[in-house]
């Protein structure tokens, strides 16, 4: 099962600061060692789930309802000339949406204006799923008729999909410390390597949907599976001309989003608000699973090289780093996500001289955009790659390398940020290993790899001569991630969250903050209720309805429970304290009821402040780029079968400091499901596209991971307390995507002895790498597996354990699959 | 259009629509059971799992015509109703408390999948179990605590 570990254990010192003793609330209950602590709450919406009575979007019935649908491009770059009906079609029956009848601007609104809402006709069509034209009809039969009576029309352009050589640049950023010359002048190594992850899809389980009902002011109401319902707020009254009384975005129970339902939900919100409109019915716009999967968007693929100088004992002392991303056609986030990926490519390391360069570019594909992660696990798997080979190549333990460099309290970052508090890379790390196993495990991987490669291969025949079939390996990954919005994001979103007490004596959390199974509505109550000196289930949750609750900020960045908790604490403290006052200093457990009944209902609106010490300046990239961060190291232990290079993730262990545990349970389900998100990502999630058009968009074809090709993970929760809010905690959600990648693939490379440098980890791309076969499009994925295919891994080589401890030096690239 | 008979959670049914009609649509519009979920509907993902006559089967892929005549269970049919609301199936207690359920989508079919498996008398075995539920797809979980919950349920607890 899993283990919980209370800080401060380890050599790394937690700095105490000011706010230190409020992250340590006192409340009733059972005891957790180390710390006072009730058992947390069972998940609050959990019984409706479990019995089929939680609503979702499509669960929600609204009379004489009609059915939207979106006809969308079939080319990935192309002018749009018009649109045919059909004449043989009734079209009277039919509701026809195009961007002429938008009656606001033709924007979905985000950070950049550029997307349209529906491209106009003569307009320009960016990628092959670009919605061009809404349909909506009573019934679902005269829809799908109508889908098939309409007609595009297009004039072909010369499309761009490869990010390198696009010159449309959405975003780029530099980021130098140090002398990056004089730091390879001083190193005794250097080691290059260039680095490919392709998209990845979110997968909720529950697709996309939103309905639109027309209100009788002439606004909309949409109800949907969402994330963000202030996004959509904006995105309706900008496009639709709406006030914000006029615009009202209700969530329904949210099926998973990872981000997936960040951003693209304004635009299914926009279609089905303008059908609403224009028939004066509730339009239903519920996407099928292959509708999600072609045009809703995905993580950016990204190439990353690296170029790193590292001391002969593993002192890293130079990192040259470039970041490639593909925005697809439109910004999206895509800044943003370049931002923190720029921001994370250097891995959890200290290293004094750095030069970062990210850059974002057009393609005609779907737009990528948030996914869990936001841009780090793309380059962190690189960075641990990178450093796994460095460590090999310095005949160095891969944890020692790790010691070695990790972040501790002082360091500082490439942005010149001082870690001052709240780092824990070593303890995560020294609590994986030491739960996995690590050394003990891997010296008996390097025996029974160095038993195998004296077998070869038969000459002329993909066949082994050895008789096992099937190699095990070991491998770890170190990570960290910024926790909340990055830079001054959390500063101009200045989100609000409220507490009140009803006029009923009833407590009530009035927040945007959505649940969509991380567990939201249970850990803001049990929170609240802590300060007041309540049941958790004595406070409710207000519906997350714009009409009622305050904007919260996006629910998105693994925020929610460090930034809007934190302000919900402060709401609940400064009730607590206006309530006391004025009763005397009695309990406000037992004035409750008759303060209200005197008082009527009392609310606070709590504001975001900027957190004491945190600057960033946007324009140099310079300061803190976050006010903590969140440290998580992975160990994987893999079987990759000989024959068909398959890959089997045996087991994991999952080490990840979120500062104060709120709810060791959520926790928990929360690294687990990203490990295997993660796990995913390394070894069988994988688009492909053809020219511009994902081939693999149903369900059929993209496969995730299944109960049985999960490894158990156990999860060890370290809390490393962040001062800065005020009970201590710093995020969970997306911090366990961005280890388990890189863990995997240093575990394949324990196996077999070769690295994987493009995820995922395909049979096809192992295979190549072992060199018994080549990879499918017939060209070696890589100059480096076009090396070990022609030099199969030989016998008594292996560097590793027991290797010599003086290497020979070297400059450039080194071949992985090559033994020393 | 054709008559079709059969029993949903113990109570005769009786539904009036072409054969083909997928069992999902029945269960979520034309009986308004909608705890059945769709999330793929070309059985990829178990969502839409309930049981035919004890078996799991996912009912986006079974026209009403196959079931005439048969026991349905799905979801709603669980807990057990009391003056003070609905008893939780052991199943669902189970999930409830060792975290089984994040987002809730895959959970009703995910619950009818282990249910066959423990009416089956499926035991707290890890491989057992993770086979029985192979066929419904979780983003969440991980799906460690799903496998706690039925190891749980199937007497496996402390």
């Amino acid at each position: 099962m899993t283990i919980r570990t209370s800080p401060s254990r380890t050599t790394t010192p937690v700095t105490p600061s000011p706010a230190a003793p409020d992250a340590l609330v006192v409340r009733r209950g059972a005891l957790l060692p180390g710390r006072v602590r009730p058992a947390a709450p069972l998940r609050r919406e959990g019984p409706a789930k479990l019995t089929g009575e939680a609503k979702y979007a499509d669960d929600l019935v609204f009379p004489g309802a009609w059915y939207g649908a979106t006809i969308r491009s079939a080319d990935a770059h192309a002018r749009f000339d018009g649109f045919d009906l059909d004449p043989a079609l009734d079209w009277s029956s039919v509701a026809v949406v195009t961007a002429a009848d938008i009656p606001g601007e033709n924007i979905v609104s985000l950070i950049s204006d550029d997307q349209p809402v529906l491209v106009p006709v003569g307009g320009e069509i960016q990628h092959h799923a670009e919605p061009l034209v809404l349909l909506a009809a009573a019934d679902r039969e005269t829809l799908r008729s109508a889908r098939h009576a309409v007609t595009i029309r297009t004039t072909p352009l010369e499309p761009v999909f490869d990010p390198l050589a696009s010159e449309h640049v959405f975003a780029h950023y530099e980021i130098a410390s140090g002398d990056l010359d004089a730091g390879f002048a001083e190193a005794d190594f250097i080691l290059e390597g260039e680095y490919r992850v392709g998209h990845q899809e979110q997968l909720y389980i529950e697709n996309n949907a939103m309905i639109a009902v027309p209100r009788e002011d002439g606004g909309v109401a949409v109800h949907g599976s969402l994330q963000c319902p202030y996004y959509i707020h904006k995105a309706l009254k900008r496009s639709l001309r709406l006030t914000a009384e006029q615009a009202r975005v209700v969530q329904a129970e949210t099926g998973g989003g990872f981000g997936g339902k960040e951003e693209y939900p304004s635009i299914i919100a926009l279609h089905a608000a303008l059908l609403a409109r224009r028939t004066g019915k509730p339009v239903r716009m519920i996407y099928d699973r292959h509708e999600d999967l072609a045009a809703t968007t995905k993580r950016h693929p990204a190439i990353v090289t690296h170029r790193t100088g590292v001391k002969a004992d593993g002192t890293l002392v130079a990192q040259d780093i470039d970041v490639v991303m593909d925005g697809g056609a439109y910004c999206t986030l895509t800044p943003v996500v370049l931002s923190r990926g720029a921001i994370h490519a250097g891995g959890p390391y200290r290293c004094p001289n750095v030069r970062i360069r990210a850059r974002a570019t057009r393609t005609n594909t779907p737009p990528n955009g948030a996914f869990r992660g936001f841009g780090a696990p793309q380059v962190e798997f690189a960075a641990e790659v990178q450093l796994g080979r460095l460590a090999e190549t310095l005949g160095m333990s891969p944890l020692e390398i790790r010691r070695r460099n990790l972040y501790r309290i002082g360091d500082e970052t490439p942005t010149g940020q001082i870690l001052r508090e709240s780092v824990a890379a070593e303890d995560v790390l020294e609590r994986a290993a030491e739960a996995a196993e690590f050394e003990g495990v891997r010296s008996r991987t390097a025996k029974a790899r160095a038993r195998r490669a004296g077998s070869g291969h038969v000459p002329g025949s993909p066949l082994r001569t050895s008789r096992d079939r099937s190699a095990s390996g070991i491998g770890v990954a170190l990570a960290w991630h910024g926790a909340g919005f990055t830079g001054s994001g959390e500063v101009k979103l200045a989100s609000v969250a409220s507490v009140e007490l009803g006029g009923d004596g009833r407590v009530r959390i009035l927040t945007g903050s959505t649940e969509m199974g991380q567990g939201t509505k249970t850990i803001f109550p049990q929170l609240v209720a802590a300060e007041l000196g309540l049941a958790a289930d004595e406070v409710d949750m207000a519906a997350q309805d714009t009409a009622l609750v305050p904007d919260s900020g996006p629910t998105v960045a693994s925020r929610t429970a460090m930034v809007v908790g934190g302000l919900l604490i402060q709401a609940a403290r400064r009730l607590r304290a206006t309530v006391e006052e004025r009763n005397a200093g009695a309990a406000f457990a037992d004035v409750r009821a008759r303060d209200a009944a005197t008082h009527g209902p009392t609310r606070i609106d709590q504001q975001f402040e900027p957190y004491p010490h945190v600057h960033f300046d946007d324009d140099t990239y310079r300061g803190d780029a976050y006010p903590a961060f969140g440290w998580a190291a992975c160990v994987a232990t893999v079987d990759v079968d000989l024959d068909s290079g398959e890959v089997t993730v045996r087991d994991v262990v999952a080490a990840d400091d979120i500062g104060t545990v709120i709810h060791p349970v959520l926790a928990e389900g929360q690294v687990e499901g990203g490990t295997l998100q993660a796990i995913g990502y390394a070894t069988i999630e994988e688009i492909k596209l053809r020219h511009g058009r994902y081939l693999n968009d149903r369900l059929a074809t993209y496969i995730i991971p299944t109960a049985l090709d999960a490894p158990r993970i156990h999860a060890i929760l370290v809390e490393a307390p962040f001062s800065g809010a005020p009970h201590g905690a710093k995020g969970v959600g997306e911090l366990p995507m961005d280890v388990g990648a890189p863990a995997v693939v240093a575990a394949i490379h324990d196996a077999v002895g070769a690295w994987i440098h493009e995820l995922p980890a395909s049979p096809e791309r192992i295979l190549a790498a072992l060199g018994t076969t080549r990879p499918v499009d017939g060209a070696p994925a890589s100059a480096e597996v076009a090396a070990a295919i022609a030099e199969p891994i030989e016998a008594g080589t292996d560097p590793r354990p027991g290797a010599a401890t003086d290497p020979q030096p070297m400059r450039g690239p080194r071949d992985p699959g090559e033994p020393t | 259009m054709s008559t079709w008979r059969f029993a949903v959670n113990g109570e005769p049914v009786e539904v009036d629509v072409p054969g083909m009609r997928r069992l999902l649509d029945v269960l979520r519009e034309d009986l308004a059971l909608t705890g059945t979920k769709e999330g793929c509907g070309e059985g990829e993902c178990g969502a839409c799992t309930v049981l035919v006559d004890g078996a799991p089967v996912d009912s986006c892929l079974v026209p009403v015509c196959q079931v005439d005549g048969a026991r349905i269970a799905t979801v709603e049919g669980l807990a057990a109703p009391s003056p003070e609301g609905a008893v939780l199936d052991p199943l669902q207690q189970a999930f409830l408390e060792a975290g089984g359920a994040q987002c809730g989508i895959c959970t009703p079919g995910m619950l009818m999948a282990a249910r066959a498996y423990l009416d089956g008398g499926g035991g707290p075995d890890e491989t057992a179990i993770r086979t029985a539920i192979a066929g419904n797809l979780c983003r969440c979980t991980g799906y460690t605590k799903i496998v706690d919950a039925i190891a749980i349920a199937a007497g496996g607890r402390g």
